[in-house]
Parts: structure tokens; C-alpha cells; sequence
């Protein structure tokens, strides 16, 4: 034991090697799970993307995307319009296979960040010893460079779409579970009162006057959720995600700043869409 | 049998709870056991029993322990000590199931600043209670809808909370809470954040339903003109203890202690107070025994300019003054009759203060104070005052 400290201090703690060590045995142990999640999740993702996104012909897309833009921003015009004309370019620069890519791979993500997010931000505000333990852990997740996640995501999941969603749900979870905690800590004290005094359960508590409350905080995280899981579309496409970031990459491999830049616009539009979208059905939500 | 009886009951916030419960029988005070163990006593030891059909106001400023103290009679607060017997069970003691079973079935709660629930309607709102118990749509609608009329808003069942004025959004409230139909009504510090012209209608109101149906109310307030309006008990508090309990008059009459009677000094004592209250021992002689001689010698003694005159069943016939009585004896009259004067002013004894205070005025002898038309006292202009001034030695046995 202390031969061994002695030996820390002057060779250094091997954290490096002990990290390593711990994700070889953990997919070497974990296998038996990763295996069929890389095998049926993948191929789930890519029939999504390529049969069942790819097989709608773009103008459909488009139209039913400015429809209910239309009706999510209140009947108005704006939207709607960009949406058209950026959908539009998108697929006249041939980038149409891609984008579908992307936004199965961003969707998926995000569907999966939302259901295990929500869930543990609802423990966060239930519980301060979880709130205690889970604070520093999603720190933690946000601020590590995104890069290192792709590291184990490859070690598990090989190359491809599922290493992605691995990757962005690690980085792009944590607004969720933030905003949920916050939201129904902020829901006004009296009315968690009045629920309890009339002999509410604690399941009745929670959906009848929590989540309800809460849900424009918890809408704002989700909000955010998406747009990092977007963000990480670009990175992905260093293990291999197809997608508009993988024509970003390879532009930037073979220093082609017009490909880039048409590609990166692709993103842009992708994001301001996403992102007009989740916030207007916020608002909706607060007025009905 | 009380419906609602508190033994014992205290809460202290912190970690040392039970050491500062030891150190509370040792007679320190809030501020040392603050500084000794870092928990702050927000109840201590309250007993108090309600019965069935009362409205029982719980009075302090705040920090005095009030919003504590109706939190741990449905247990939304957790007592340190102590039990909470609710139709003789002890709530304190019950598990969650059947603590949920006690605050759907038995008790309602109307909160200070409504606690309505935003996302619903007025209607939803009202419905809740029953909702939560699975009371299946239509019953639960009906119930509601009653309920909701019976406090004035049965037209505005589809409307927001955030549609509604203050009042209304409080009587939306008071609905939700009596839709369960719950034998005992918890309101906390219900009126306070209204207007006081609506604080008023809303007293009224709830003096009416409660007469009407007849429900146990526990009330808090740190309003004394409201505790006193509509409290049938009033129970004070300060620094978590409960100082006094009794009628509006025991508590304005004979203050407990200089807490109280600080406390009690700026109410409007005019309102509260009546002729029984401020009377004094009438002196009087018999109409029918004693001549203007005895009336002579009784102002005499007692240094009076005037006597009240009764007959043997004490009904009032008039009075005579020291003049009269004086000139009568040395004409040697021996018949009261020949001097009594009967142009006195009379009251009754429940006649409140305020409305005594303008007879009194102008009137040169004292005010005969009647029951049933009997004699029972005198008010003289003096007493008025002084009990006004709030420094007089008003005697409740009279009452």
C-alpha cells in the first residue's frame, strides 16, 4: 500500500490508465446489451432514415413542415415561409439525403434525452440527497469536451449512427434534467399545499399540479436539449454518423470552404427550424 | 366531544428538535434556544379544543407561530410533539393512507392567496377535491357547480383564476373547499390579501354560510377587528405559545396578560363594548316605601344630585333630584309622587357603546340601563369616557 502511493507520487496517479481499463472491461462485460442495441437500434435508425424519411418526396416534406408551422406560430406567415425556402435549398444544394440523416439522428437523440431526462429531473426535485448526487454528475457531463464521449460511444457501439445518439444523449440530456428539477421547485408553494390538503397522492400531486406547472420551464429545457443534440450532429460525424456534419467534416478534410459552407448553412436552417418549433409549442402550452 | 382537541401540540424547524423541546421546559425563551441549537420553535405546546359548529379564530402577528399552528392540524406540517385529535382520532399518529383519507373527507382548506390552480377552469378548480377522490365526472361537476353557486360565482364556471378579481378568486376557493363537503374549514389567513371593503362582504358572508351550515371553522387572521367579528373563540398567539383563549369579549374585557391588552388597546372599543359592560350598581329608592326624606339622606350618603325611583319589582318609574327632595321636606311633603320626574333616558343593556354615547350626551343625570323593563343599572357620563379610553375597570360578570 504504500510502495504503491509512493509510486503515485512519482510516477503519477494512472487515472488514464484506470479509465481505459474500466471501459475495456465494460464492453467486454456490457456486450451481451451492446451488441443487439448496435445491431436493431442501428438498423431501426438507418430504415428510418433511409426507407421511411427517404421514400416521402421532398416536397411533401416541405409542405406538411410549413403547415404546421403555419398553425404552431398562431396563423402567421413567417415560419412558414422560411421553412419552404430553407427546406427548398437544402435539397436543390442535393443535400436532401443527408438532412433526413440528420434529423433522424437529432430526433432520436432527443426523444431518448426527453424520456430519461424527465424522469430523473422529476427524482432531482423529490429528493435533495439526489439533486445532491446528480448536480456535480451533470456538470460533469456538460462541461467534458464533447469529443471524449465518442471515445467509449465507438468502444461500445462501433461506428455509425448509434455511437451518435450515445454520444448526444450524454451531451444534450443534462438541460433537460436541469429545467425539470427547476421547474417543479419553482412551482409556488401554496399550490403544492392545496393539492396536499385536499388528500392528493403523490402520483396525483405530481401530474395534476407539478408537471402542469412546470411545463414551460421544462419545455425551455427541452428546447435546449434539441439544439445541443444538434450541435452534436457535426461531432458525430467523426465516428462515422451519416449527415449534413459529415459533409461539414469532409469538407474541412479536403479544405473545401464552398461545400463546407453550404453544409453548415443546411445545419443552420435545420436549427432554427427545430428550434421555432419547440419554443412555439411552449407558448402554446402556456395559453391553452 | 370537541371535533378538533390539540394536546401538546409543537413544532420545531431544525435539526435539534427534541433538545429544543427540553430546553423550551426549562422555561428559555425563542431567541436563546435559537441561538443554543440553531432550531427555531415555531409552535410550542398548544392545546385547544373546537367544537363542533364554532368559528374559532387563531390571532397573532405574523411569526407568531398562526400559519404553523392550522398546517399542523392537517399535517402539512409534521408535529414534533404532540397529538391532533380529529373526531377523537389522533392525526399525528394515522399513516399516510389514512391522514389522506382524514384531509379528503374532513377537512377543506382556503388559502391567503387563493392557491387556485392556473391551468384549470373555475369549475375544474372547485372539482378538484372530488377529482382526486375518483368521484366519477358528472356527480363531481354537480357538486361543484353547487358549491360554486352557493358563493355567488355560478356564472363563471368555464372562466381562468386569472379572469377573476381577488374576491371572487378567493369565494372560487372557499368552493373548492366546500365542494368535499368537509366538516371542518382550515382558512389561512383567507381574507387578508383583499380589499378591505371586500374583506368585509366576505366576513358577512361566511358568518351567513356558517350559520347555515353549520361547518366547524378555524380561521386564522392577524387582523383583530376581523378576529373579533367573526370569531364565536378567539385563541391568541405570540412566539409560538397560545396566550389567551375566550369570547371577543372575555379577550377585550380581561386581558390574560400585558401581551393582550397591548394588543387589544387600539380596537375600536366603541363597537365592542355595551351598556352591561360600562353600568354601574343603581342606587334607588322604593316608590312605594320611602318619602322624599329617605331619598334626602340616600343622596346624602352617597353623594348623588339625583335617585332613581322603582317600584318593589324594580320597573323604573322616574327619579328625584336633591332639590326636589330638599324643598319637599321642608313643605313637609310626604309623597314621592309630588317630586318624582320621569323624563329619563333609558337604554337597554345589550345597547352598544357607540349608540350610547349620543344619548348620553346632553343628558344632565345619569342613563338608566333596563332588561326586560327591569332596573339594572346606571351608566354615568364618566364611565363612557373612561371606558373609551380603554383604562376603565369594565367588569364582565355584569355581562
Amino acid at each position: 500500500m504504500f510502495n504503491s502511493l509512493k509510486e503515485w507520487f512519482t510516477e503519477g496517479i494512472p487515472i488514464a490508465e484506470g479509465t481505459k481499463w474500466f471501459v475495456d472491461e465494460l464492453t467486454d462485460k456490457l456486450s451481451f446489451l451492446f451488441n443487439p442495441i448496435k445491431e436493431h437500434f442501428g438498423n431501426f435508425m438507418e430504415w428510418m432514415a433511409e426507407d421511411v424519411l427517404m421514400a416521402i418526396p421532398p416536397v411533401v416534406v416541405i409542405i406538411v413542415v410549413a403547415l404546421l408551422a403555419f398553425l404552431l406560430s398562431g396563423k402567421r406567415l413567417g415560419l412558414a415561409a422560411f421553412s419552404v425556402v430553407g427546406l427548398w435549398l437544402i435539397n436543390n444544394q442535393g443535400f436532401w439525403e443527408q438532412l433526413m440523416s440528420t434529423v433522424t439522428l437529432v430526433l432520436i437523440a432527443s426523444l431518448l434525452s426527453v424520456i430519461i431526462g424527465v424522469p430523473i429531473g422529476i427524482l432531482m426535485a423529490k429528493s435533495k440527497t439526489a439533486e445532491a448526487i446528480i448536480t456535480p454528475v451533470l456538470d460533469f457531463m456538460q462541461t467534458m469536451p464533447a469529443f471524449v464521449y465518442l471515445i467509449p460511444a465507438v468502444a461500445f457501439f462501433g461506428i455509425g449512427m448509434v455511437p451518435g445518439v450515445f454520444a448526444s444523449l450524454i451531451f444534450a440530456t443534462p438541460p433537460t434534467v436541469r429545467f425539470t428539477n427547476l421547474g417543479i421547485r419553482q412551482v409556488s408553494k401554496e399550490l403544492v399545499e392545496a393539492s396536499e390538503a385536499f388528500g392528493s397522492t403523490g402520483t396525483q400531486k405530481l401530474f395534476k399540479v407539478e408537471l402542469p406547472m412546470a411545463k414551460a420551464t421544462i419545455m425551455a429545457g427541452i428546447n435546449q436539449t434539441v439544439m445541443l443534440a444538434l450541435s452534436m450532429v457535426v461531432i458525430a460525424s467523426m465516428i462515422g454518423a451519416p449527415g449534413l456534419g459529415r459533409e461539414v467534416l469532409s469538407a474541412l478534410q479536403r479544405s473545401n470552404v464552398g461545400v463546407g459552407f453550404v453544409a453548415g448553412i443546411g445545419i443552420v436552417i435545420l436549427a432554427i427550424i427545430i428550434d421555432r418549433f419547440t419554443q412555439s409549442m411552449n407558448n402554446k402550452g402556456d395559453k391553452a | 366531544m370537541p371535533i378538533i382537541e390539540a394536546k401538546g401540540l409543537s413544532k420545531v424547524f431544525g435539526k435539534n428538535s427534541k433538545q429544543a423541546l427540553k430546553l423550551l421546559d426549562e422555561g428559555l425563551s425563542k431567541e436563546d434556544i435559537l441561538q443554543k441549537t440553531g432550531s427555531t420553535v415555531g409552535v410550542n405546546r398548544a392545546s385547544f379544543s373546537v367544537e363542533t359548529g364554532e368559528i374559532f379564530v387563531i390571532m397573532g402577528l405574523s411569526g407568531s407561530g398562526k400559519s404553523t399552528l392550522v398546517r399542523l392540524i392537517n399535517r402539512l406540517i409534521e408535529p414534533t410533539e404532540g397529538s391532533i385529535f380529529i373526531d377523537g382520532q389522533d392525526l399525528a399518529k394515522m399513516d399516510k393512507k389514512e391522514l389522506r383519507q382524514v384531509r379528503r373527507e374532513k377537512l377543506g382548506m382556503v388559502f391567503q392567496r387563493f392557491a387556485l390552480f392556473p391551468n384549470r377552469t373555475v369549475l375544474q378548480n372547485a372539482e378538484y377535491g372530488l377529482e382526486i377522490q375518483g368521484v366519477p365526472k358528472e356527480e363531481r361537476s354537480k357538486k361543484a357547480k353547487e358549491a360554486l353557486e352557493m358563493v355567488g360565482l355560478g356564472g363563471y364556471i368555464e372562466q381562468r383564476p386569472d379572469q377573476l378579481s381577488g374576491g371572487m378568486q378567493q369565494r372560487v376557493g372557499l368552493a373548492r373547499a366546500l365542494a368535499n363537503d368537509p366538516e371542518v374549514l382550515l382558512m389561512d389567513e383567507a381574507f387578508s390579501a383583499l380589499d378591505p371593503l371586500i374583506r368585509k362582504d366576505m366576513q358577512d358572508e361566511l358568518i351567513d354560510l356558517q350559520s347555515n351550515m353549520k361547518k366547524t371553522i378555524i380561521f386564522i387572521t392577524h387582523d383583530l377587528d376581523e378576529a373579533l367579528r367573526i370569531g364565536d373563540r378567539i385563541a391568541l398567539m405570540k412566539d409560538g405559545s397560545i396566550v389567551q383563549i375566550g369570547t371577543p369579549e372575555e379577550i377585550l374585557v380581561n386581558p390574560a396578560n400585558d401581551y393582550v391588552e397591548k394588543f387589544v388597546e387600539d380596537v375600536d372599543r366603541s363597537k365592542i363594548l355595551n351598556a352591561g359592560h360600562i353600568m354601574k350598581r343603581p342606587e334607588t329608592i322604593n316608590i312605594d316605601k320611602h318619602g322624599p326624606r329617605v331619598a334626602l339622606e340616600r343622596m346624602r350618603e352617597e353623594g348623588l344630585s339625583s335617585i332613581l325611583v322603582v317600584d318593589s319589582k324594580r320597573n323604573l318609574k322616574g327619579y328625584v333630584t336633591a332639590d326636589d327632595a330638599s324643598e319637599a321636606r321642608k313643605k313637609d311633603v310626604r309623597d314621592i309622587h309630588e317630586i318624582l320626574r320621569t323624563d329619563i333616558k333609558k337604554v337597554e343593556k345589550d345597547t352598544a357603546m357607540q349608540d350610547i354615547f349620543t344619548i348620553i350626551n346632553g343628558s344632565p343625570i345619569p342613563v338608566a340601563v333596563l332588561e326586560n323593563e327591569r332596573l339594572v343599572g346606571i351608566i354615568v357620563r364618566g364611565a363612557v369616557i373612561a371606558a373609551l379610553a380603554g383604562d376603565s375597570e369594565v367588569n364582565i360578570d355584569n355581562v
